[in-house]
């Protein structure tokens, strides 16, 4: 039953066709499978963590305000996102699709400054075949990466459905899912932060 | 181009020449049959693009049949090399070969998907759904399973098997394996495992969220419940898999360093990773067996499950030690005692839930009315084989007894144990029991008994000496041996069972021919006189939309109850039917894991613009799929009209 009738209006309006409840509880357990991913890459990364031979140290390389900005500009497109969907739960298309553009800026600032991070790094002598530390650096930072940019694709593509159907369950759904994906890139990368920049600034 | 085919076409081996004759010969047959009964539009609309669960069941198992015989093939080859020492018949390099397309080839292209086939068309009968949650999804799960499986498959042919046995490891598959092999190896696993992982989501959410009015966890049939189980297992165990597989992708293909210990990296993490995928792997392959024996031993000792509660519990129990006791794969790694202490208590823990289960069905057996059809025969002979190979790993459990043991012919003999007769004994069990559900008629029972009488007196022939053999110190993987080494007799011994499983098999093939012909129709979509819910369906072959109106579920063993509520009350009350909204067919699945089989090729050979281009095209079925799913996803309605034509032909009176 695609659409069935006679639902609470109450109910927000992913929720209200049969479809989109299944999504996005499919949705959460694909989530789960995402952390498992992630995961074993965090556990890939501790293991080879001393495998810095031949290549500059981290701490040598590292600039840490250049990633506390991106930390903050992904906690901050989280937010937004989260406002994208507090419009869509008041039905307001115009504030929602402000929202997204202003999470797809901060998401493209992200991903710009992680780029440039990489050349730089790139640059000094850290690339991605110098040694299993760098090799698991961008195996855990380009995972993330590729996460990022495939978000912003996916968020384009709904917004410009949007903006062709209007909001209906189905649309609804694609926005309140691919939000949560977002918040969950968000999540991974405060775990990013934390054991490669921070940790990788100290040891 | 041309020099690219020359190069890696194999022509100098006359057993793949062979096979390369046969391969456009059997290409040449179907392509002719299809063009001369017309049915390309058939096959493209009534199978490849059918996002029916029971359709697609079927054929997730006539590949895991194809498979069956390609891995089987590989298996007497290898024993007909075996069979007596300082033998010439394959070279090391082809022996090697082989037996790393035999284990990945059983494993992931044979198990996994016959048992994925049953739960496609069993579980969504079972819980009275009309189809899985995600039925598009489903589609492309078996596309991209199929196209792994081909692209790997093709390996032997074009560029050459991979070579360093099914697990893999590094530093071997990476400096000791030139040629693109261990690629095709790397790409085919990874291919289908996306399909694998999103039948895993798919049934979770279709277990959880589709069971008809009533049925509460407690009430859902135990083959249901390994599924849900199974399913949970696949979400968590094989994205490590992706993981692991993309790790050594990279080594290989862009200089990474992940696995080479002199840039820092360490080949056991390979070792690791792998096992930490692989042991869950293990249990997703026999949690639904044992699920299928449960169904299969209620049935036909005509009682409930004995202790439903304690097999659930159990089931939960191994999942969770599933992913705790990987190091027991290597206990020779070098880690230290504390470590292998870990595991080795770890691993034989498994063996309470298990032996649970053993008296579960020993106590549904009990003072049951027995009735030995071929499907119990394959069920009772599993318990007493199985628990050989348990108990033997429990040996194998042992770190300090295991460096005995470590990769010898006991291990072989161990894990055979626990696969075939664990494992193939309940696809053969569930293949025959669900028979009817799939083709509206049964296998004939006399030749399934020649069957199983060959097959499973075979497999012991052929396993149980290969135990004498590990301890008489004969290591696994090697191609030959000298006849001083003693171990000629009880080879000659293992390879006449392996002969007399190939003809259990052949046995098996001919019979579903045999049955095609000749067996009786049947009337009724309760074969077997059947317990749960996927009995209860009007004709033998389930309608597209299963149930024309969706059982109430009292009870666990539902149906059973149901005829028995019937009995008492006479007459079935009348129902009215209700417009059925189903699902409609999608090609996008078809072409899109196509492009993945072009992709994956093209990093085989590296060559990029390729696989680059299969990317695009990629990305560009997902956009598709996105912008148009609100239209595939609409679907359609089955009038009423229909379902009374439909159902009326098998209204009996009661």
């Amino acid at each position: 039953m695609a659409h069935s009738t006679n639902v609470d209006p109450n109910t927000p309006l992913e929720y209200q066709s049969e479809i989109g409840k299944l999504n996005i509880f499919g949705f959460w357990v694909f989530l789960g499978a995402e952390v498992a991913l992630f995961a074993t890459i965090f556990a890939t990364f501790f293991v080879l963590e001393s495998g810095t031979v031949g290549g500059p140290l981290p701490s040598e390389v590292f600039d840490l305000k250049n990633t506390i900005i991106m930390t903050l500009l992904l906690l901050i497109s989280s937010f937004t996102s989260g406002l994208s969907i507090n419009e869509l739960r008041r039905r307001n298309v115009k504030g929602m699709m402000v929202w997204l553009v202003i999470t797809l800026l901060f998401g493209a600032g992200f991903l710009y400054m992680e780029i440039t991070e990489f050349l730089h790094l790139i640059h000094e002598g850290a690339a991605m075949g110098t040694n299993a530390y760098w090799s698991s650096f961008y195996l855990l930072t380009g995972t993330h990466g590729l996460h990022v940019s495939l978000g912003m694709l996916w968020i384009i593509l709904v917004m410009f459905q949007v903006k062709r159907q209007g909001l209906n369950p189905d649309t609804a759904k694609k926005l309140f899912v691919s939000s949560l994906y977002w918040h969950f890139l968000d999540f991974v990368w405060i775990f990013v932060f934390t054991s490669v920049y921070l940790l990788g600034m100290v040891g | 181009m041309f020099d690219f085919i020359k190069d890696n076409l194999i022509l100098n081996d006359p057993l793949i020449i062979g096979a390369n004759i046969s391969i456009v010969f059997t290409v040449i047959g179907i392509v002719a049959t299809l063009t001369y009964f017309k049915k390309w539009k058939w096959l493209w609309n009534d199978w490849i693009t059918s996002v029916d669960h029971k359709k697609i069941g079927i054929m997730y198992i006539i590949a895991a049949l194809i498979m069956l015989f390609r891995g089987g093939v590989d298996a007497l080859l290898m024993r007909a090399q075996l069979t007596v020492p300082n033998n010439e018949f394959l070279s090391s390099q082809h022996y090697n070969e082989i037996f790393t397309t035999h284990g990945t080839i059983m494993i992931l292209f044979m198990a996994m998907p016959f048992l994925l086939g049953l739960m496609n068309v069993v579980v969504p009968l079972q819980i009275g759904a009309r189809d899985v949650a995600f039925p598009f999804l489903n589609n492309l799960s078996f596309w991209s399973f199929m196209f792994g499986a081909i692209l790997f498959n093709m390996s032997f042919v074009f560029g050459g098997s991979p070579d360093a046995g099914w697990t893999n490891y590094a530093p071997l598959a990476i400096e000791g394996s030139p040629g693109p092999g261990i690629n095709y190896y790397l790409l085919g696993l990874q291919i289908s495992g996306i399909g694998t992982l999103l039948t895993g989501i798919n049934f979770v959410v279709t277990i959880i969220k589709m069971r008809a009015p009533g049925m509460t966890l407690l009430r859902m049939p135990m083959f249901t419940w390994t599924t849900l189980i199974t399913a949970f297992i696949i979400v968590f165990a094989f994205p490590i898999l992706t993981v692991t597989l993309a790790l050594m992708t990279f080594d290989r293909l862009f200089g990474t360093h992940f696995f080479t210990l002199t840039a820092g990296g360490n080949p056991m993490l390979w070792s690791n990773l792998f096992w930490l995928w692989g042991h869950p792997e293990v249990y997703i392959v026999i949690l639904p067996a044992f699920g299928i024996f449960s169904e299969i031993i209620a049935t036909f000792a005509r009682k409930t499950l004995f202790g439903y509660k304690s097999m659930i519990i159990s089931l939960v129990a191994i999942s969770g030690l599933s992913f705790v006791v990987w190091v027991h794969h290597f206990f020779t790694m070098g880690g230290s005692a504390a470590v292998n202490s870990v595991f080795s208590i770890s691993t034989m823990a498994i063996a309470i839930p298990t032996g649970i289960k053993i008296f579960n069905w020993l106590g549904t057996l009990y003072k049951g009315r027995i009735e030995f059809t071929v499907a119990m025969m394959w069920s009772v002979a599993f318990i007493p084989t199985f628990l050989i190979g348990g108990v033997t790993g429990v040996m194998l459990g042992m770190a300090a007894a295991d460096f005995q043991y470590h990769n010898n012919y006991f291990l072989v003999a161990h894990f055979h144990y626990t696969l075939i007769a664990g494992v193939v004994f309940a696809c053969f069990a569930g293949f025959v029991y669900w028979y009817p559900k799939m083709f509206g008629h049964k296998m004939n029972e006399r030749i399934g008994k020649w069957a199983f009488w060959f097959f499973s007196i075979g497999f012991n022939v052929c396993f149980l000496p290969q135990f004498v053999l590990g301890f008489s110190g004969m290591p696994r993987r090697v191609y030959t041996y000298g006849p001083e080494d003693g171990w000629t007799a009880l080879n000659v011994i293992s390879s006449v069972g392996a002969f007399g499983m190939g003809v259990g098999f052949m046995i098996i093939v001919y019979n579903v021919y045999y049955s095609y012909r000749f067996a009786k129709r049947e009337l009724s979509g309760d074969a077997w006189d059947g317990r749960t819910l996927e009995w209860a369906t009007s004709s033998a072959i389930p309608p597209h939309y299963n149930f024309a109106h969706v059982p109430e579920v009292k009870s666990a063993d539902a149906f059973y109850y149901m005829k028995q509520e019937r009995k008492e009350s006479g007459k079935p009350e009348k129902v009215e039917y209700k417009p059925i909204h189903m699902p409609s067919n999608a090609g996008t699945p078809f072409i899109m894991s196509g492009l993945f089989f072009v992709g994956g090729f093209g990093l085989v050979f590296e060559l990029w613009w390729m696989a680059i281009l299969a990317l695009i095209g990629i990305f560009g079925c997902m956009a598709y799929r996105s912008l148009f799913s609100h239209k595939q996803d609409a679907g359609y309605y089955v009038s009423v009209e229909e379902i009374e034509k439909t159902e009326n032909p098998y209204k009996r009176e009661a």
